[in-house]
């Protein structure tokens, strides 16, 4: 069959690129899932549903399954320990690393402790404290995305939610090692973009991401708040949608019928994915990594100016690329 | 998000419980608060909408956009509050082309673009310039609430990111006047990616040893709030300004229970550790100088 040559082609292609050459990785990767990605026309709408899917695996679901010896690291070491956001180390094919993740609950009792992976400034804290202790130690990070956002309740902002966040972003755009950020399930806003500035960003093919619930959406924008289905269609929110738009480095396959019916053999499209960025984010020097990450934070987002001044202004500040 | 009907608490709180009247919590709907404007109604009525004394816009001007009676700060239109901290003639816009592409198509923003580009006579919801405050060099950057909720799409993001860079490249201290509902939603996943970009930014002005001075200004809530905001090496704050991540009325939809008086004010913020000093609007320049004058870049830095 051509048509399967030429797909592996394509995925040869897509692993050479991704070597040295991230911005054809991503082209690639369009090219691909226009292709071949998304036949079975599922709309926006149900993507939510798949990302909200009770039974959807959780981040520990993907942890226990790609890292050997994961050890749990409790507390932000200012008075406690927020379960919606877990952190710890373990070993990825010999390399120990750091996992920070959203956690959702397994079940009723497990989400109440969990928050429905709703964290708190503690869990950013938390995740900070982590990110540094493995900075320290040249442990590259892995982060799991799998929130409805950050828990919108008063002790939420009593404790400073917003500067949770926010240094957080700063933080991590700065930290000497790789950053691997994949978003799992749901990716809700500032909450979830707290631990989610890195090198590359992934997303499970029925993952979602965006700046706002449908719902909330809907009822804000559309002023209606039962066209929370047409709201997820227009803030293109899909993996697809964020691939096209340039905002994430690729989309992981998940197992047939989506990853609640095969957790398996999504945590080794997970696995397959690390196994090929890893080393080669390793490999580069930190001032390297640093100034990619640089230019990739400066260059989000399409705008209009009049003489585009901005590609002077960061090769002035940075030299070239 | 966090745009609030301003005239609804008045009655529930004396002048002699507090010197600060608090904005209404937030209760009560924003569709038609919005549209008028607390100057609009010292048009009509003559009075502050808060502590009812007699005032018209005149006074009112003359005294910062401040009422004598309850030291209520009004929102300052972009003008006045360039020339309420820059030295007169002082302020040299730059990058004021950039402006909003629309980049998911969402369905009615242009014209809701279009309508506040005309009614702003601006192109987006910042401005950002140089500028002398009492005589000293520094970046000034200044948001609008009137344009659009002073919300963040990939413009603002870009311009506020410029702002931090211009000072990093010349050697200035930014200094920047926050006022926004948040991300601005029409513009997507982009409009949440300027949080990553703008607090980026930060860290690369704060590496060569250059402060950023933010002052919050009511509102100023959401992802703002959730990123350079919150990034201030000194965060000062008008009195009263509602400065939180999410708004009352998602709180309180949350909780299912009314949020207390005060809750996520400047001096809310100020006693849970949040913000450095409140500082009241005629102080707010020599304050600044002071902060610029204290803020000596490090000679040697990376």
């Amino acid at each position: 069959m051509p048509e399967f040559s030429f797909q592996k082609k394509l995925k040869e292609l897509k692993k050479m690129a991704s070597e040295e050459h991230m911005h054809i990785y991503e082209d690639l990767s369009k090219i691909e899932h226009k292709l071949y990605g998304g036949e079975s026309g599922t709309t926006a709408w149900e993507k939510v549903a798949l990302a909200r899917h009770p039974e959807r695996p959780t981040a520990l679901d993907y942890i226990e399954r790609v890292f050997d010896n994961f050890l749990e690291m409790h507390g932000d070491r200012q008075g406690g320990d927020d379960a919606a956001l877990i952190g710890g180390i373990g070993f990825f094919e010999g390399i120990p690393v750091t996992v920070l993740a959203q956690q959702k609950g397994r079940n009723l009792k497990d989400n109440l402790k969990r928050n429905y992976g709703m964290a708190q400034p503690g869990g950013y804290r938390k995740a900070l404290r982590l990110a540094h202790e493995a900075e320290a130690f040249g442990r590259p990070i892995i982060t799991f995305i799998d929130t409805p956002g950050a828990y919108p309740g008063i002790t939420s902002e009593e404790r400073g939610i917003g500067e949770a966040i926010a240094r957080n972003l700063k933080e991590f755009s700065r930290l000497q090692v790789p950053i691997i950020v994949i978003v799992i399930g749901e990716g809700g806003s500032g909450g979830a973009l707290g631990i989610g500035v890195g090198d590359r960003v992934f997303m499970l093919e029925n993952s979602v991401y965006s700046v706002i619930s449908p719902e909330g959406c809907a009822s804000i924008l559309l002023r209606d708040s039962s066209k929370a289905k047409l709201a997820a269609e227009l803030m293109r929110m899909t993996s697809r949608d964020l691939l096209e738009l340039g905002v994430i480095h690729g989309i992981i396959s998940e197992g047939e019928g989506g990853a609640h019916k095969d957790a398996e053999n999504t945590a080794r499209h997970i696995q397959e994915v690390l196994a090929q960025q890893l080393p080669i984010l390793i490999n580069k020097k930190a001032s390297q990594l640093l100034k990619e990450r640089s230019y990739r934070l400066l260059s989000l987002g399409p705008y209009y100016e009049d003489q585009q001044e901005r590609g002077s202004l960061i090769s002035r500040l940075f030299g070239k690329r | 998000m966090g745009i609030i009907n301003k005239f609804k608490t008045a009655t529930t709180r004396t002048q002699k419980e507090s010197r600060v009247p608090w904005r209404s919590s937030g209760v009560k709907k924003t569709r038609t608060g919005q549209k008028k404007s607390e100057l609009a109604y010292i048009d009509e009525k003559h009075a502050c909408p808060l502590c009812h004394r007699h005032i018209d816009n005149k006074i009112l001007k003359e005294n910062m956009y401040v009422c004598p009676g309850c030291n209520h700060h009004f929102q300052l239109a972009l003008k006045e509050r360039i020339s309420s901290v820059a030295d007169p003639g002082t302020f040299k816009e730059f990058d004021a082309s950039i402006r909003s592409v629309d980049p998911i198509e969402f369905p009615g923003y242009r014209e809701k673009l279009e309508k506040a580009q005309q009614k702003s006579g601006q192109n987006e919801a910042v401005s950002i310039g140089t500028c002398l405050i009492e005589g000293r060099p520094a970046a000034l950057g200044v948001m609008s609430f009137a344009f659009m909720g002073g919300s963040m799409g990939v413009a603002v993001g870009e311009k506020v990111t410029r702002l931090l860079l211009k000072g990093a490249e010349q050697k200035l201290p930014v200094v920047l006047f926050a006022a926004s509902g948040g991300a601005r939603m029409q513009e997507g996943i982009f409009s949440l990616m300027q949080m990553a970009k703008t607090s980026h930014a930060i860290a690369l002005l704060q590496e060569q040893g250059l402060p950023f001075f933010v002052v919050l200004t009511h509102p100023t809530t959401g992802g703002v709030t959730a990123s350079f905001a919150m990034l201030g090496n000194v965060i000062l704050a008008e009195p009263g300004a509602l400065i939180g991540f999410a708004g009352p009325r998602v709180i309180e939809s949350t909780i299912k229970q009314k949020l207390p008086e005060g809750f996520q004010r400047s001096e809310f913020q100020q006693e849970k550790g949040f913000v450095d000093t409140i500082v009241d609007r005629k102080q707010l320049k020599s304050t600044l100088s002071f902060l610029i004058d204290a803020h000596i870049p490090r000679r040697e830095v990376r």
